[in-house]
This record gives C-alpha cells, sequence and structure tokens, in this order.
C-alpha cells in the first residue's frame, strides 16, 4: 500500500476507513433538536434580507419558522415551491456569500442563523418521507426540448411538466445531474444524492430523459424548434481553458472538472490515483474542490497557485479557510509560466504577480514547486452556441432567458446573466419555464 | 458581601432563600441535600393526617412548557401532599432540624376542615422542634376535591377559621399558603390576617392543562388516556404573583403583613424583585426542579453582588421599597410624554419593530430601501411594543419628552405638572383639581 509520501502519481494513499470519512458529508445533517435550536434563532425579520439574497427567492423565515413548529415536511413545501433542488442547493450554495451573509445575526454577532442546513433538514426530511409532492396539471398535448439535464434544464423540465406539458430532456452524459452529479466535491453529496435528487424530481411524470445526445453532434438546435413547441438550452460550459504555458502537455496535467468528475463517478476512492505534490491552478469552487479532494485523497502536499491576490478570489472566504483547514495552502499571485519534467512533470514554475492598478503583470521573479500533479481550474467555456447571438463568452439572453431565435431559451452557466451558481441556474431554469408556459398557454 | 441573614417572623435563615413546600422536600434525604446546598430553609411537603396516606398516580405528574432549546418555562403538576406516612415524615423533620439548627424548618400542613384534626396534628408538628407551619390552602387538585386545599383557600370564612384554629393549638409562626385561583387575592389574604396569620406565602399553583396530545387527543400529563388539570408553577407564572403579591402588599387593610414570595423565582433577580415588593423572604421550587439545588448559589451570590453595588446592608432594606411606586392606572401621569428612539448603531435591521407597529400598532416606524428604520414621532404613542419585540436589548428605548417640548403627535406642549385620569377632561367621573 501506498502513503501520502509514496512518490508519483499512485492510488490508496489512505486506507479506505480514513477515505470513507475523509468523504463524508461535510456538515452532518442535523438531528431534530439541533433543528430546532437552530430555528430558534431565527428573528423571522420583515421583508428578510435573507430572501432578497437568495436567487430562487425562497421565503426563510416562513420555513424555518416552519420548522421550528415541527412541520419540516411543510417547510420543504415552502423551500421546493421556489427552488425544486431544494436539497442540493442545501449543500452545494455558498450560503456564505448570499442568505446567510444577509442573515441580520450576521451582521449582529458574526453567526448568522445556519440556513443552509436548515433547508438540508427540511427537504431531507420530506424527501425521506414522500415520494414527490406536487402533482402535475392535466396534459396539454405541448412538447418542450430541454437541452442539458443540470440544475438549469431540470428545473425549467419540472416546472414546464407540471403545467402538463411533455418535456424530453437531452445531454450530453450517460447520465442526468449535471454539475450536481459530475462537478460538485464528494463531501458536498453523499450517498448519491444528485441522482436520487434527479429521480425524485422525475416523481412528476410527464419527463423523458435521453442521454448521451450533444447539441452540435448528436442534436442540431433547428431540428428540435421544429419538432418542439419550446427549446430551453441550459448546456453549461464544456469546454476548459487551457494555460497555455510550455509543458502543459506533460503526462499528470489534466482538468480539475475532469478530476472531480472521476472521483464523483468512482465506486472505490482506493482506486483513485492522486499525486504526491499537487498544485491547483485557478481561484474559484473547482479550484478548491479539486485540492481539497486531493488531500482528502491522501496527496502529501497541495498548493493553489492564485494569479491575483486573496480578495480576488472568487472561492469565498468559506471555502478558503476549508481548504486551508484541511491543510491545502493557498498560494497568491504568482501564475504558471512553465511546466517542468521529463515526460511526466515534476515540476511548476511560477512567476510572481503584482497590479499597481494598470493591470496584472509578472515580476519576472520565478518560483518552481514540486509536483507530479497540476490540476487546470482557471475557467470553462461554452462548446456551442447553436448559432445564437452571443453576450461575451454566453448565449445572449433577455427577459425570463429569452435568446435570440423565437422559441428558444437558455439558462443556467450557459446563458449571460446571473453568477454561475446551481441556485442562480435553478432560478433561471423556473423563470423559463413559466415564460415557456406563458408562450405556450397564449 | 452583603449579609443576606434573614429574620422572617422571627424565623432566622442565612438567606432569604427557602425552598417551597414540594416534591423537593418530601424526605430528608433531599432536605440535607438542600441545606448542604445552601439553601435558608425549607418549607417541609405537605403532611396530611394521620392514617393511610394519601396514593399518586402511577403515570407521568408533571406537564412543561418550553422556549426556545427546550428551556422550562412552565411546570405543572398532578402530585399531591406527601404519600409517607406522618409519623416517618415528622421524625425525619425532626432529625433534620436538630442537625441544622440554623436553617428555617416550616411545616406544610393540610388536613380537613375539622379543629380536631387541626387539633390532633399541631402538638405532633411542634414536637418536632420545627419553626413554624404553613397551611396549604392552595393545592389546585386532588386534595381540593376532598374539601382542602384550594377548595379551602377559596372561601375566605374557611381560611380565617382554620388559620384560628392553628393560633390557638399552635404557638409558632402560621403561615398561610395562598391559592392564585381566586378573582382577588386580597379577600383570602385579609380572611387569613383576621384568624390571626403571622405571615401569607403566595402564590400556589395556577390550573392548568399544559399541552394536548393531538394523536390522543388527551390533556397531558396522560395517564392511561385522560389528564386533569394540574398546578402550574414555573418562570410563566412570576408576572401573576408578583401583580398578587403587590395587591396585598399595597391594600391597606393587609399593608404590613409579611409575605413569603412564591411564583417562578429562578434568579436572584427575581427573588430581588418579590422582596422589593414586599416579601420578607421567598420561597423556590421549579429552578430546583429544574436545575437541582445548586441554583441557590447564584441567587445568593448574585442578591449579594447587586445589595453591594446598592449600598443595601441587609434584605429588610429592600423589602417592600417598590411597594410606594405600585399604583392604579388612573394615577398614571397622563402628562409623561415618551417616544421610542432606534439607535441606528445597534439595529441589525430585522425590520420586527417595523412589522409589529406597521401590522399591529400605530404605523409610527419608517422603513427605507435600505432597512433604516425610523420612529415617526408624530405617530409615536410610546407603546413600548418595539422595545418589547426588538432581539437587541437597549436598542430601541423610550425617551421621555422633556416639559415645554411640544409633542409632534398631538401638538401640545408637554407639561411640567402630574395630571391624571381622575381629573381629565374627558373623564365623566372627573373631580376639578383642588
Amino acid at each position: 500500500m501506498s502513503t501520502p509520501m509514496t512518490p508519483g502519481i499512485a492510488k490508496a494513499r489512505l486506507p479506505a476507513e480514513t477515505l470513507a470519512e475523509n468523504f463524508d458529508d461535510l456538515h452532518a445533517p442535523f438531528a431534530p433538536h439541533e433543528a430546532a435550536v437552530a430555528a430558534d434563532r431565527c428573528y423571522f425579520c420583515h421583508d428578510a434580507p435573507c430572501v432578497t439574497a437568495c436567487p430562487t427567492d425562497i421565503d426563510i423565515p416562513l420555513f424555518i419558522r416552519q420548522i421550528s413548529t415541527g412541520t419540516p415536511e411543510a417547510a420543504a413545501k415552502t423551500i421546493f415551491d421556489q427552488n425544486i433542488l431544494g436539497g442540493m442547493c442545501a449543500r452545494v450554495c455558498p450560503t456564505e456569500d448570499l442568505c446567510e451573509q444577509a442573515c441580520v445575526r450576521e451582521l449582529a454577532e458574526g453567526k448568522p442563523v445556519e440556513i443552509g442546513r436548515l433547508q438540508r433538514h427540511a427537504t431531507d426530511t420530506l424527501m425521506a418521507k414522500q415520494s414527490h409532492p406536487y402533482e402535475r396539471a392535466p396534459e396539454t398535448g405541448k412538447k418542450v426540448a430541454v437541452v442539458g439535464a443540470g440544475p438549469a434544464g431540470m428545473a425549467c423540465a419540472h416546472r414546464v411538466a407540471m403545467h402538463g406539458h411533455d418535456v424530453t430532456i437531452y445531454d450530453a452524459e450517460a447520465k442526468a445531474g449535471g454539475l450536481n452529479e459530475f462537478g460538485i466535491a464528494a463531501y458536498k453529496s453523499t450517498d448519491d444524492f444528485a441522482a436520487r435528487e434527479v429521480d425524485w424530481l422525475l416523481g412528476i411524470g410527464g419527463i423523458t430523459i435521453k442521454t448521451g445526445m450533444r447539441l452540435g453532434e448528436q442534436l442540431v438546435l433547428d431540428d428540435l424548434v421544429d419538432g418542439f413547441s419550446a427549446v430551453f438550452l441550459a448546456v453549461g460550459l464544456g469546454g476548459v481553458n487551457a494555460l497555455r504555458s510550455a509543458g502543459e502537455d506533460k503526462e499528470g496535467v489534466r482538468d480539475a472538472v475532469d478530476f472531480i468528475k472521476e472521483l464523483r463517478q468512482a465506486s472505490d476512492l482506493t482506486a483513485l490515483p492522486v499525486g504526491r505534490d499537487v498544485v491547483v491552478i485557478g481561484g474559484g469552487m473547482t479550484a478548491v474542490d479539486a485540492a481539497v479532494q486531493s488531500k482528502l485523497l491522501g496527496a502529501q502536499n497541495v498548493t493553489i497557485a492564485y494569479r491575483r491576490g486573496r480578495e480576488s478570489m472568487s472561492a469565498s472566504e468559506y471555502e478558503q479557510d476549508l481548504a486551508a483547514s484541511k491543510g491545502v495552502r493557498l498560494m497568491f499571485n504568482a501564475q504558471p509560466v512553465a511546466i517542468h519534467g521529463n515526460g511526466a512533470v515534476c515540476e511548476i514554475e511560477l512567476e510572481y504577480t503584482s497590479d499597481d492598478g494598470s493591470g496584472l503583470k509578472g515580476t519576472g521573479e520565478t518560483v518552481r514547486l514540486a509536483a507530479d500533479q497540476v490540476f487546470k481550474a482557471i475557467g470553462q467555456t461554452l462548446t456551442t452556441n447553436g448559432g445564437l447571438e452571443m453576450d461575451g463568452r454566453k448565449i445572449a439572453v433577455t427577459g425570463a432567458g429569452r435568446t435570440s431565435r423565437a422559441g428558444v431559451w437558455a439558462g443556467g452557466d450557459c446563458a449571460s446573466g446571473g453568477d454561475d451558481l446551481t441556485v442562480t441556474a435553478v432560478a433561471e431554469g423556473r423563470d423559463a419555464a413559466m415564460d415557456i408556459h406563458a408562450m405556450l398557454s397564449a | 458581601m452583603a449579609d443576606l441573614t434573614t429574620d422572617f417572623l422571627g424565623i432566622k435563615s442565612p438567606n432569604p432563600f427557602w425552598l417551597a413546600s414540594a416534591p423537593p422536600t418530601d424526605k430528608e434525604y433531599n432536605v440535607r441535600r438542600a441545606f448542604e446546598a445552601g439553601w435558608g430553609g425549607v418549607v417541609w411537603k405537605t403532611l396530611g393526617a394521620e392514617g393511610p396516606p394519601v396514593v399518586n398516580v402511577n403515570g407521568p405528574r408533571y406537564g412543561a412548557i418550553y422556549g426556545a432549546d427546550r428551556r422550562l418555562l412552565g411546570l405543572n403538576n398532578i402530585e399531591l401532599i406527601t404519600d409517607r406516612p406522618l409519623e416517618t415524615n415528622l421524625e425525619e423533620i425532626t432529625r433534620v432540624k436538630a442537625d441544622y439548627p440554623d436553617r428555617a424548618m416550616i411545616v406544610s400542613i393540610m388536613v380537613p376542615c375539622e379543629e380536631q384534626a387541626w387539633k390532633d396534628i399541631l402538638p405532633r408538628v411542634a414536637a418536632t422542634g420545627a419553626d413554624g407551619i404553613e397551611l396549604n390552602f392552595g393545592c389546585p387538585h386532588g386534595m381540593s376535591e376532598r374539601g382542602m386545599g384550594a377548595a379551602v383557600g377559596q372561601v375566605p370564612e374557611y381560611i380565617e377559621m382554620v388559620t384560628r384554629w392553628c393560633k390557638q393549638y399552635y404557638d409558632k409562626p402560621v403561615i398561610v399558603k395562598l391559592t392564585p385561583n381566586i378573582t382577588d387575592v386580597r379577600k383570602p389574604a385579609a380572611a387569613a390576617m383576621r384568624g390571626g396569620a403571622d405571615a401569607v406565602s403566595l402564590i400556589n399553583t395556577i390550573n392548568s392543562i399544559t399541552s394536548v396530545n393531538l394523536d390522543t387527543m388527551s390533556p397531558e400529563p396522560s395517564i392511561d388516556g385522560k389528564g386533569s388539570h394540574g398546578g402550574y408553577c414555573g418562570p410563566a407564572v412570576k408576572p401573576i404573583a408578583m401583580s398578587m403579591v403587590s395587591e396585598i402588599a399595597r391594600n391597606p387593610e393587609t399593608h404590613g403583613l409579611p409575605i413569603s414570595g412564591i411564583g417562578g423565582i429562578t434568579t436572584w433577580r427575581d427573588a430581588a424583585e418579590f422582596i422589593s415588593l414586599g416579601c420578607g423572604n421567598v420561597q423556590v421550587c421549579t429552578a430546583a426542579m429544574t436545575y437541582g439545588f445548586k441554583v441557590v448559589q447564584e441567587m445568593i451570590s448574585g442578591l449579594s453582588q447587586w445589595m453591594d453595588e446598592k449600598g443595601y446592608t441587609s434584605v429588610e432594606e429592600v423589602v417592600g421599597r417598590a411597594v410606594p411606586n405600585v399604583t392604579d392606572w388612573q394615577y398614571l401621569n397622563l402628562n409623561y410624554v415618551a417616544k421610542a428612539k432606534i439607535s441606528q448603531d445597534d439595529c441589525i435591521k430585522c425590520g420586527r419593530c417595523y412589522a409589529a407597529c406597521e401590522d399591529t400598532s400605530h404605523q409610527a416606524i419608517a422603513m427605507s430601501d435600505d432597512r433604516t428604520f425610523r420612529v415617526i414621532d408624530e405617530e409615536c404613542v410610546a407603546c413600548n411594543l418595539c422595545v418589547d419585540v426588538c432581539p437587541v436589548e437597549g436598542c430601541i428605548t423610550m425617551e421621555p419628552m422633556a416639559p415645554g417640548e411640544v409633542d409632534p403627535r398631538t401638538g401640545k406642549v408637554v407639561e411640567k405638572e402630574y395630571a391624571n385620569w381622575t381629573t381629565h377632561p374627558n373623564n365623566p367621573g372627573a373631580v376639578a383639581a383642588e
């Protein structure tokens, strides 16, 4: 068996029990009394700031009050009415930047009501008890295509189906879920939650999923527009930005999203290899997820190298602290210039940077870090736009996700506007669904 | 550290904290533990007449009301008086009193409303060496159905009669414990006084149903699917108890009658408040039943610290200090005008004051787009609801207006002089000010 000190990329650096423990729930679910105590802290604010901060506008004070009065199922309904993926959002939302940051108790004490965990308590309770809480309206015979079975696509499909229309979801992967299934740190979605949530959501009926269908390959937008009354594109960002550094093609250099995906789909974590000295390039959630999970797999040294300062890092302070607490080193103002090694990477050369206000510049000084594995996490890109108008690097949308082409809506990470967050994707999917429904009912 | 020694009816105790007659004082074992923990005295759990003792239910005796985090706010019970033989209790009382001569030992008694019954038991109680007796005219369940407890306490004539027997056949202090399950507590207090009582103690527990099990539709505590009202006590009853205490303290007929205050006393502050309203000492039960006997240590240290800070050197100095300030509504100064003020530095922008005022009061708080909350003096009647619902202590305050200022709500100048309803022009029964 290998250990964290084993050189190179090796599997089973840690015993199976340790790995199981490391990849268990980041936050254990609340026991009922813990939930009651946490719920009691909510002040039931007027026009609550937390609701304003939630991209899906969940009535947070109401659902917390429903928990405190012993009806977590009613609380879950309050959540799902606004956000059908409330279960996953409870696990992955950067609540520290959203509802919990806005919580008045954060302002008062630096200790917000634990909204995310309370939301999980409510949604888990209902999902464990009830197959599906919504009833579908009588069938309208109208057909809607959704491309992409991630958060935006699933939220849109559910809402459209609920109103009686038939939905066909196409997804490029072998199973549905999108980033919920393939792109989130494993300790945030344990026990196959993403797949279970998809199954539960499909309980509404009227939704067919066709996998292995990629837009621009097996699917053509023109055909979808012809065959369906409305099309919702939620294809996400399938491409990965390149480092454009010498040596990027060396063995041991790979995309962080692929590593995260492989880890999420692994049935045996002891079979998953990881480097002894891992360097992750990037400053977002993907970088943190890759770095933390490398550490949890048993890497001896893990460094996140980010070209700008801490204040510019898109991973939240909470995520930065999480990484640091797991033993990940955060290195700022360092950009990759070269990857060294004979065939396989053994060192990465970083140049220090500074920004005097005129833009980020290399200082010319470099530092080398030992690295037998390098993960690139410097952003994802749209792979196909179906010929629609673009806004920067994303599909341009107006209103509730309307694209430049009549009958085609877009939402989630592939569309302009909003942060690239699960919860934002859900909101966009839901709102596009309502717009589509309005159009179909007109 | 202030001297907490108390002389109540000539009964000395090292502090004013006694354990009330209740489960914590039912046995020698408990009472010794209480004295070791520092309690100044105990009122032994109520003794009944000679003969087969009462029996208790064999299921739940207590029900509860909770606040956040299952903090016990109210407790009710359907337990009866002691269910142990009279002789056993008397022997234990004798032993404990002998071992703790500096602590107050009061014996609670409840026997039928017959002179002979009292004549029989009183000499036996006297023989224990206890410092006094307390007549349980308050127990609201079980015993009252047998013509004792609250059934006596609700009839002033019975109170007077039994008290008189006790004074006749017992030569140490007699305290009459009053039930709150009446409409005017001054009547039974006056009756006790007429009967010769040395003091009254109050309140006993309040008739209550704490909850209903919505599955079985049985009140709780539930005994085989049925429930009965119990006696309510604990922090929730404190306001009711203090009102009743103050009524007796300021009633001319009973003014000066020593009072042992009971009802939800949990901290030194509660005790100080009861004492300020005229109580010579206090009795505690629920706090001990919730947290154990050790709570008395906080009561002792807190009361001493507060007395030191205020310069009081004895409990006696505090007794009744607030009584002159308890008055009737009609005598409140209607020329006193206050306005709520929100400290923007302390405000956490929860908006509860706004919701409360806008929905349920006087629309006197404005909310801006950036969630700044401001009092509209033109509308504010100083009702205090915003202060009460604000989660931040001291964030909203009631600021009195100075005489000479114009109240923007009424347009009237704030008068310096005191004026109340009795002379107000809107009062049909107003009498001209002299």
